[in-house]
């Protein structure tokens, strides 16, 4: 404590502070380097995905042997649970919990939070963000609305039932769901997180546009740090957007405004527009930085440059625009007018063209390669190919009419999983066990990392797959118990192997916890460049000490010329002078 | 896969299952082409000692090609679709038989004109969560709902529209075959969302006209 006070006290005079001690609670807890704030937003991430992994399996559970006791769930008490059979509104709490933190909590705070802090100012060789005690702010008022969030498991009422989309008017008045201070908490939490999602994309974009080291041009920067910066723009546009309509749910259910209630003469589907208006933004800022993580790594691995760098940055640029026009498409049976939807429907369709491109030039970029199949690569093919799937299991709901029946199934449920787990968590497991040797000075284990892959990939598919056939058989999503139906009861049998899948799923992640603490420990020192990659965070000693880089590298080349000719190894970095391209520079 | 979809009883039904087909058979070959692609780059251009990786940044011929081959073929499927979206949803046929449904947590209230054919008179007849409709005939249900969002799903005749507070909406069907279908909520609406669901009746015609007599034997 009198530590962190001294340098507290010292701070002011320090004016290149690249070299102080820092204390205990300066240097863990209250960092303002941008690589322990990344720390910080991965083992928030991390604990939260255990967290929301479990509510999926209580709800899977539910969907196979429904209205039956769930083991070891004897300990949670009323209303929730009693004596371990789950009671509706609790199942209803549980899948609105578990979008809602695998959404807010996980993937947005490992691949935007984690890798942005992280790699942002590695890769465009910076010494840190430009705004470190804004970043510090990011996270910590992120952590305050984790715990703002979980708080709503203990209020009386329970927690917010209403789903992650929260349609009004069912969250806005307290009688339609019996939840009184759980919908509130969640509206709250989710204010508090888009202030800390503000100050981070503020960061992100000041950092990239101010902070590249000289010659790192933005058509020299890895796909991975465009897709940054572009999230982060649709972050700081989109959020605001969430944050007004989750204050105007506030006020509906807190001070007697009627901006949904028709009762008022307010109007329902406002709430879908406000809502989706964010939330389509949002889906692609839980995908595009996977495919910025996944591109550089097919590179590094396949030992080519990335096959169409300029298609790749454009398609993301593309995909960032039409994302603003595309928001009806989850309202197509609402009620909206017919002609909207064929507008959204048009729009729809042309956003997966961007996501088309990015597929054949992975492909390209595989083609003729040299591949090394390491953990980190094959789990970014297992992104690219699950990508995939989600990618053209979206065209089906593009489709209105097709989606008139598809709408509110499972069929959707197993598209956003194909995109959000298959894409953005394999996209997320692919960046820890690559760039953990720059993060934690140590390698993790091939062995374990490989034993986890598998039987993750293979259970995934077996999981998520079979949802494509409940939702062609009509099984309605925020269902507790689908043997009510008559005609659910004949997929039952799929329900049982996708709950089983599911189990399996949850166990395979055992052997990454194992490797992830064990390498953090006892894992193999790393150098400086395991991979042999040409991006900069690899030129910083691994960990990188505050202030990265012994000095500032000067970048000569894009960040993917592996096998160039013009050298004898198989790798150039980009801020490795050669003489020829040094003339190039000066021209 | 497709064999899963219920039996479809609607005029409209084919018309929607030809499409998810199409776009079955046309996503189903792009994955395998792309699936059947990885997998062969993916044993070919495996490391091996000795076989350096091609050193190239792309090419400029493919790039137009595979951005114009998916766009027209999107922009197709649109076309394609908005035909029958039109049909299902952006026009409603001449009305042979009203409906209004009225839905609440957890129950469809429906409400039959009577022979007057008129909603909102005094021979009207109230039923919960039976819809009975008479074979062949076009049917245009008037959608309401008393509380929140609720949606109204006919798996069997590929029919789903949401009912909103606040305002009426109209969604028609025409059965193809008499029997009876399950009508469930496909909508979040509160704890006893799992389990709103009703019965829609297709009779053939003597037994509607039978049904008619039986709840206004006046008429």
């Amino acid at each position: 404590m009198s530590d962190a006070m001294s340098v507290a006290a010292t701070a002011t005079h320090v004016e290149h502070v690249g070299h102080e001690k820092l204390g205990f609670v300066r240097t863990y807890i209250f960092s303002t380097d941008h690589k322990m704030i990344a720390r910080q937003f991965l083992f928030l991430g991390l604990f939260m995905m255990i967290l929301g992994g479990l509510m999926a399996l209580m709800i899977r559970w539910e969907l196979a042997w429904p209205e039956t006791q769930v083991p070891g769930t004897r300990w949670i008490p009323e209303p929730f649970m009693t004596d371990g059979y789950m009671n509706p509104s609790f199942y209803n709490q549980l899948f609105t919990m578990h979008a809602t933190i695998m959404v807010f909590f996980v993937v947005m705070p490992i691949l935007v939070g984690c890798f942005g802090n992280l790699l942002i100012p590695l890769m465009i060789g910076a010494r840190d963000m430009a705004f470190p005690v804004l970043n510090m702010l990011s996270f910590w008022v992120g952590a305050v609305s984790g715990v703002v969030m979980l708080a709503g498991f203990f209020v009386p009422g329970g927690h917010a039932a209403g789903g992650w989309t929260s349609y009004a008017p069912l969250t806005a008045v307290t009688q339609y769901t019996g939840v009184n201070w759980g919908q509130n908490i969640w509206c709250i939490s989710l204010i508090i997180l888009g202030i800390s999602s503000l100050m981070g994309s503020i960061n992100y974009i000041t950092t990239i546009v101010n902070m590249r080291a000289p010659g790192m041009t933005f058509f020299r920067m890895p796909l991975v740090i465009w897709s940054l910066f572009i999230v982060a723009i649709l972050l700081l546009l989109a959020l605001p957007v969430l944050t007004s309509a989750l204050a105007m749910l506030l006020l509906d259910r807190m001070a007697g405004t009627s901006f949904f209630l028709p009762a008022g003469g307010g109007e329902p589907l406002l709430w879908q527009h406000l809502f989706w208006f964010f939330g389509h933004p949002e889906v692609y800022i839980l995908i595009l930085p996977a495919m910025g993580i996944g591109s550089d790594i097919l590179a590094v691995f396949a030992r080519k440059p990335i096959f169409g760098y300029r298609a790749m940055a454009f398609s993301m640029i593309g995909i960032a625009f039409l994302s603003w026009i595309v928001w009806g498409h989850h309202m197509f049976q609402s009620g909206m007018s017919p002609a909207l939807g064929t507008g959204f429907m048009i729009s729809t369709m042309v956003i997966a063209v961007p996501s088309a491109i990015k597929t054949f030039n992975w492909l390209g970029t595989l083609w003729g390669g040299s591949i090394r199949y390491t953990t980190p690569m094959l789990n970014a093919l297992a992104f690219v190919s699950m990508f995939v799937i989600g990618g053209l299991s979206g065209i089906y709901m593009a489709s209105t009419p097709v989606d008139i029946f598809i709408h509110d199934t499972y069929y959707i449920v197993a598209h956003i999983h194909y995109v959000v787990f298959g894409g953005s968590v394999f996209g997320i497991f692919a960046a820890i066990y690559y760039w953990f040797p720059k993060m934690f000075g140590r390698m993790m284990n091939e062995t374990l990392g490989k034993i986890h892959f598998w039987p993750t990939f293979i259970a995934f598919n077996c999981t998520f797959f079979p949802m494509h056939i409940l939702g062609i058989g009509g099984h309605m999503r925020r269902i507790y118990n689908p043997m009510q139906y008559e005609f659910l009861q004949p997929l039952q049998p799929v329900n049982v192997f996708i709950t089983v899948s599911a189990i399996g799923l949850g166990l395979a992640q055992i052997p990454f916890v194992i490797n992830f603490f064990w390498s953090l420990f006892a894992g193999k020192k790393a150098e400086r460049n395991p991979w042999k990659a040409n991006t900069l965070e690899w030129v910083a000693p691994s960990p990188p000490p505050h202030g990265n880089f012994d000095t500032i590298p000067v970048v000569y080349r894009g960040p993917y010329e592996y096998s160039s000719p013009e050298v004898a190894e198989d790798y150039l970095p980009q801020n490795r002078p050669l003489v020829s391209a040094q003339v190039a520079a000066a021209h | 896969m497709m064999s899963w979809l219920p039996e479809n009883v609607s005029t409209y039904g084919k018309d929607i299952d030809r499409l998810f087909y199409l776009i079955y058979y046309i996503t189903g070959a792009t994955f395998l082409l792309v699936a059947v692609t990885m997998v062969a780059f993916l044993i070919l251009y495996r490391h091996r000692e000795g076989r350096p990786a091609r050193y190239t940044h792309g090419n400029t011929t493919l790039e137009i090609i595979w951005t114009i081959v998916p766009a027209v073929i999107l922009v197709v499927l649109s076309f394609m679709s908005q035909a029958t979206w039109g049909h299902v949803k952006g026009h409603m046929p001449p009305a042979d038989v009203h409906v209004q449904v009225t839905a609440k947590q957890f129950n469809w209230e429906v409400t039959y004109p009577g022979p007057d054919g008129k909603l909102g008179t005094q021979d009207d007849l109230e039923m919960e969560n039976e819809v009975h409709v008479p074979v062949n005939k076009v049917i245009i249900v008037h959608l309401k709902s008393k509380d929140v969002i609720h949606s109204f799903f006919l798996p069997n005749f590929r029919l789903k529209q949401d009912a909103v507070p606040g305002r009426e909406i109209q969604a028609w069907f025409q059965a193809t075959k008499p029997g009876r279908y399950e009508l469930p909520c496909a909508e979040l609406c509160g704890f006893g969302h799992s389990g709103m669901r009703g019965w829609v009746y297709v009779h053939p015609a003597d037994e509607y006209d039978k049904w008619v007599k039986e709840h206004w034997p006046s008429a």
